[in-house]
């Protein structure tokens, strides 16, 4: 039996989402795994780029964290935040951008700044970052999370980044014109989103996790009906991972850390 | 004689660079971007002149800001992201600041931060985004109505108005500028006529430089007018915008410099590690700030094992193969 992590399993489940033609926004730990993944297995032709500006680096070694001088590298660009962000949001361009957070609700919104009050939190986390933006402006938002019913909410301690804001119409209500929660992807399985409502229902699971284990993880009510178990990861997307996008191991060993960007 | 007669009068030291420019209660501004071209240097001798009451405005500054909030420069803080990556998800002195209430404390995001350095720099007072609608970014104003009034800071954290050029609801989040007092940035070179280039990403370094009332410039090396004036376009400030030159080899330690060196894992490691505790990072801040006679001194404690180490490829731009975990 094939062995492998969970942050492999993660970074193949969404990598597995691009198309390509996409232009990727990656931050650090599995989202820049499963953004390489994605390019490196998946869609050749999409291109990788980071909020600190550096667009299409070769990533011969994996950043640890997205001003890594590795992002940087090989580039067909180097520029700043501005220009970054002015592309998360460009009308000519598909950009689907890769988050992490400390807290998700059924719409797809994110907190990555504090648990309890955001006077005094309990916990303090790094803030927003570029995730209000990309989550304002890409043209779909893939959250990595783990899953946990401390992390899977009814209520958000601190809305950080828009996801479907409250359901159904809402969003394009708010004034933002493209956008939206595309899936999140856990240590269990993928969940999306209906196309309606605008709540999240599990769409995959992935081999050995069942969904009773899913849904008393989940903190509010998810609809299973639509749910199926997803493709392990084969031994040639885990060799192109282990030797070509990861080859020192920084990521792919290790367990996921929220929020992370 | 002097080499430089072009900049001579704004060549110093870091004492001196900080002794003119920082001043208690200033509003700072960070170059640099979490694990990247901090002006550290500046940062340590800022902390080593125990200055007070720095109102701090930051997009994703890492290990700089998390030092000045440890050692207890900062009261006030504007800032999108306190974090180094996978060496510390959240700072930790940051948390232990804003978790225990020692610091006033208002978040924005980084393209927010960065449209607020432009319209600095632009000499606008305001500018319009649509980022921020829905998020609690826009719901909670970090700092009490009383200090609103007080210098630098805006009268209000946003306002949101309908686009005035559109006869459908379109609303727009518009953000106050920022005019830091001082700039501080860490470049590769700086010419013998003053003209800054950054090499590798830039982040918000030229709007923040260009929004300040006085910039600090700490650089890697001093090099001609003929080199620097020969690719042009490869440079990022034109002299009259820098106000002192610096320079501090390594002067970005333990954060990386673009075709200069990596970051230090070792050392970002360490002082995570110490950071955890309230005493252990009280003996980081006196063996690496306030216990270093200078520069060198700092770098000999690095030892030139770690300057090797994380000695950037020059073609390549980082140090490749280098033990980051």
């Amino acid at each position: 039996m094939i062995q492998y992590s969970d942050n492999e399993m993660m970074a193949l489940a969404a990598g597995r989402f691009i198309k390509d033609g996409d232009i990727v926004f990656a931050g650090t730990g599995v989202s820049i795994l499963a953004a390489t993944a994605a390019k490196r297995i998946f869609a050749p032709k999409a291109v990788i780029f980071f909020e600190t500006g550096g667009i299409d680096p070769s990533l011969d070694e994996i950043p640890m964290a997205v001003a890594d001088l590795r992002a940087m590298a090989g580039t067909s660009l180097n520029s700043g935040l501005i220009e970054a962000f002015s592309i998360v949001g460009h009308r000519k361009l598909h950009t689907v951008a890769f988050l992490g957070a400390a807290q998700i609700d059924r719409y797809g919104n994110l907190n990555t700044t504090c648990i309890g009050d955001y006077f005094k939190p309990r916990t303090r986390f790094s803030g927003s970052g570029g995730a209000c933006d990309v989550a304002t402006f890409a043209s779909g938002v893939i959250t990595f999370m783990q899953h946990e019913k401390r992390r899977f909410v009814e209520k958000l301690d601190y809305l950080t980044s828009v996801g479907w804001y409250k359901g159904g119409n809402s969003r394009k209500e708010l004034g933002l014109r493209r956008g939206g929660a595309l899936a999140v992807v856990t240590n269990l399985g993928v969940l999306r989103f209906h196309e309606e409502t605008k709540e999240m229902y599990l769409a995959e699971y992935f081999p050995g996790v069942t969904i009773g284990k899913i849904v008393e993880s989940t903190g509010f009510p998810i609809d299973t009906s639509m749910a199926v178990e997803a493709d392990a990861p084969t031994p040639g997307e885990l060799q192109i991972l282990r030797e070509e996008v990861d080859p020192q191991r920084l990521i792919c060993q290790a367990v996921l850390a929220a929020p992370q960007k | 004689m002097n080499r430089y007669p072009e900049i001579a009068d704004r060549l110093m030291g870091l004492d001196e660079a900080v002794s003119r420019f920082v001043k208690d209660g200033c509003q700072l501004a960070i170059g640099g971007f979490t694990i990247t071209r901090n002006p550290m240097a500046v940062a340590y001798e800022i902390v080593r002149q125990r200055v007070k009451d720095i109102h701090l405005v930051c997009h994703s500054n890492g290990q700089a800001l998390d030092v000045l909030v440890g050692a207890g420069c900062v009261r006030r803080l504007e800032i999108a992201y306190g974090g180094n990556g996978r060496y510390a998800p959240t700072c930790v002195r940051f948390k232990k600041a804003v978790q225990r209430s020692e610091i006033e404390f208002e978040d924005y995001s980084n393209y927010q931060m960065s449209l607020r350095f432009l319209a600095g720099a632009l000499s606008i007072p305001f500018i319009p985004t649509k980022s921020g609608l829905g998020s609690d970014l826009m719901n909670y104003e970090g700092f009490p109505p009383d200090i609103r009034r007080e210098k630098k800071v805006a009268s209000k954290k946003y306002a949101k108005m309908q686009n005035p050029f559109s006869e459908q609801r379109d609303e727009v989040v518009l953000l106050p500028a920022l005019t830091p007092d001082v700039t501080i940035l860490h470049a590769q070179f700086v010419g013998d006529d003053g003209t800054v280039r950054m090499k590798g990403l830039t982040f918000a370094d030229i709007e923040q430089a260009k929004a300040a009332d006085a910039v600090i410039v700490t650089c890697e090396d001093i090099v001609p007018r003929s080199f620097i004036r020969t690719d042009p376009d490869q440079n990022s400030l034109p002299p009259f915008f820098v106000d002192a030159i610096v320079k501090v080899p390594y002067g970005a330690h333990p954060t990386a410099c673009y075709g200069f060196y990596d970051y230090d894992p070792k050392h970002l490691n360490l002082y995570r590690k110490m950071a955890e505790d309230d005493a252990l990072f009280r003996e980081y801040l006196d063996e690496w700030v306030y216990g270093v006679s200078s520069w060198e001194d700092y770098l000999t404690k690095v030892g030139m094992e770690m300057i090797l180490k994380i000695k950037a490829n020059p073609v390549i731009g980082y140090a490749p193969g280098l033990d980051r975990k």
